[in-house]
């Protein structure tokens, strides 16, 4: 095994992982980008997406939520809203977000007078991703 | 001297008293371990986000962001955070008292105060004071990341708009379960602070991913939200241990007063038997 790279997945509720990868792969803002061991200093906002890790043959993917990434001395923080395991993903309520917010952007939204767009737009988001990680596909 | 039933019903209504304060510690108590893991949760995630914040703000950036901008000030707004429920001794009644005291020093000083009541005790005390702008009630104690952005978004829509120029939080410090003490925080403007030591440029061989303004102009709302969400914290678990203590100094008062009642009530009791055998004796002697 090459080097490794320690990752963190930190969130308002506790560390979610905490633990050396190979290589993480995660959302940024303007693209995806991977980390390797040694991987110079490094500081970017975060997408809602889906973070990938491997560590030897494991393979595992988080869904993230709104924040942002560290990398420094071959550690890689990232500081997060929300981090769910496809196994934690609660697909039944995933489907009632995903079917709310598009509700609300085809138009029903407009008559309610508290109507925000992006809100409804990144709920849409993130139940995608949510339901993609949990395999489904919709 | 109170009848024998008085007293009797008495020691019964405070036996009964004693028993639902000692199920409120309890309950006080444990709430309060729930309080403490998430605080404790939360720990590692303030201390990385404050420091990548001072890192930031080290480093080179144009350095003016709207969330930052330090105006004259005018118009100061505290957000005061209470817990929903009472019956937890003087905890609300010292954070409201704190806020009473910077209310009026900014107001000797000239200045416009407005006030924003987190949680249903604060604004019950505070609304005839008439400067409160909005309450948010039952929010309390469910610790929702949610709650605390709107309330960061309420505040800096407004700050950003110029209607308020400084905004600080009131809030219930958690420092041991014996000991909570109301602190104030400011919130807005934002001024990260850059630890002892570090000089601009220490973080210079960073690789900022977008920009270096932009990714402030993310993480300064988020800022904002982890300040308050710390604050909702601190209260939730400060009124937890506060009410943990009052219930139990409810329970040892209960205890005492049946004391005490007890004693009355034997002495009643005795009285009464002596009167009968007074009666008794008597009765007999005259039969004599």
């Amino acid at each position: 095994m090459g080097q490794q790279i320690q990752l963190e997945v930190v969130t308002p509720a506790g560390k979610k992982v905490d633990e050396d990868v190979d290589i993480v792969t995660a959302p940024g803002v303007s693209g995806d980008f991977g980390i390797l061991a040694n991987h110079a200093p490094f500081l970017s906002a975060l997408k809602i997406g889906i973070l990938s890790y491997e560590n030897g043959k494991k393979k595992e993917n988080i869904m993230i939520s709104g924040g942002f990434c560290e990398v420094s001395s071959n550690k890689a923080s990232f500081l997060v809203e929300s981090a769910e395991r496809g196994s934690e993903i609660n697909v039944e309520r995933a489907m009632k977000a995903k079917e709310r917010a598009e509700r609300l952007l085809a138009g029903e939204g407009r008559k309610m007078d508290n109507f925000n767009e992006t809100r409804a737009e990144l709920a849409l988001q993130r139940s995608l991703i949510r339901l993609k990680l949990a395999g489904k596909n919709y | 001297m109170a009848s024998l039933k008085e007293v009797k019903l008495k020691i019964t209504g405070v036996q009964k008293t004693s028993q639902i304060t000692r199920a409120m510690n309890m309950v006080a108590a444990a709430k309060l371990r729930g309080a403490q893991d998430k605080m404790e949760a939360f720990r590692p995630y303030t201390t990385k986000f404050n420091e990548t914040m001072s890192n930031l703000a080290s480093g080179d950036s144009s350095g003016s962001f709207p969330l930052m901008e330090e105006r004259e000030v005018k118009k100061v707004e505290l957000v005061v955070f209470t817990s929903d429920r009472g019956l937890c001794g003087s905890f609300n009644a010292n954070v409201v008292k704190e806020a009473w005291k910077h209310l009026k020093k900014y107001e000797a000083e000239g200045k416009e105060v407005t006030l924003l009541c987190i949680g249903k005790k604060g604004f019950q005390l505070l609304k005839n004071t008439g400067r409160v702008r909005e309450g948010y009630k039952d929010i309390m104690g469910k610790f929702q990341m949610f709650h605390a952005r709107d309330i960061a978004s309420n505040v800096s829509t407004r700050f950003l708009a110029g209607e308020v120029d400084k905004v600080e939080l009131i809030y219930g410090a958690f420092h041991s379960v014996a000991v909570q003490r109301p602190a104030v925080a400011p919130l807005l403007p934002v001024v990260p602070h850059i630890p002892e030591g570090e000089k601009a440029g220490m973080s210079g061989d960073y690789i900022y991913e977008p920009s270096i303004d932009e990714l402030m102009v993310t993480l300064q709302p988020l800022y904002l939200n982890v300040q308050i969400y710390h604050a909702m914290l601190e209260v939730g678990a400060s009124e937890q241990a506060a009410r943990m203590t009052a219930m139990d100094a409810a329970t040892t008062a209960c205890k005492d007063i049946v004391g005490s009642l007890t004693t009355i009530y034997n002495k009643a009791r005795q009285a009464a038997v002596t009167n009968e055998l007074l009666d008794i004796v008597g009765g007999a002697e005259a039969l004599k």
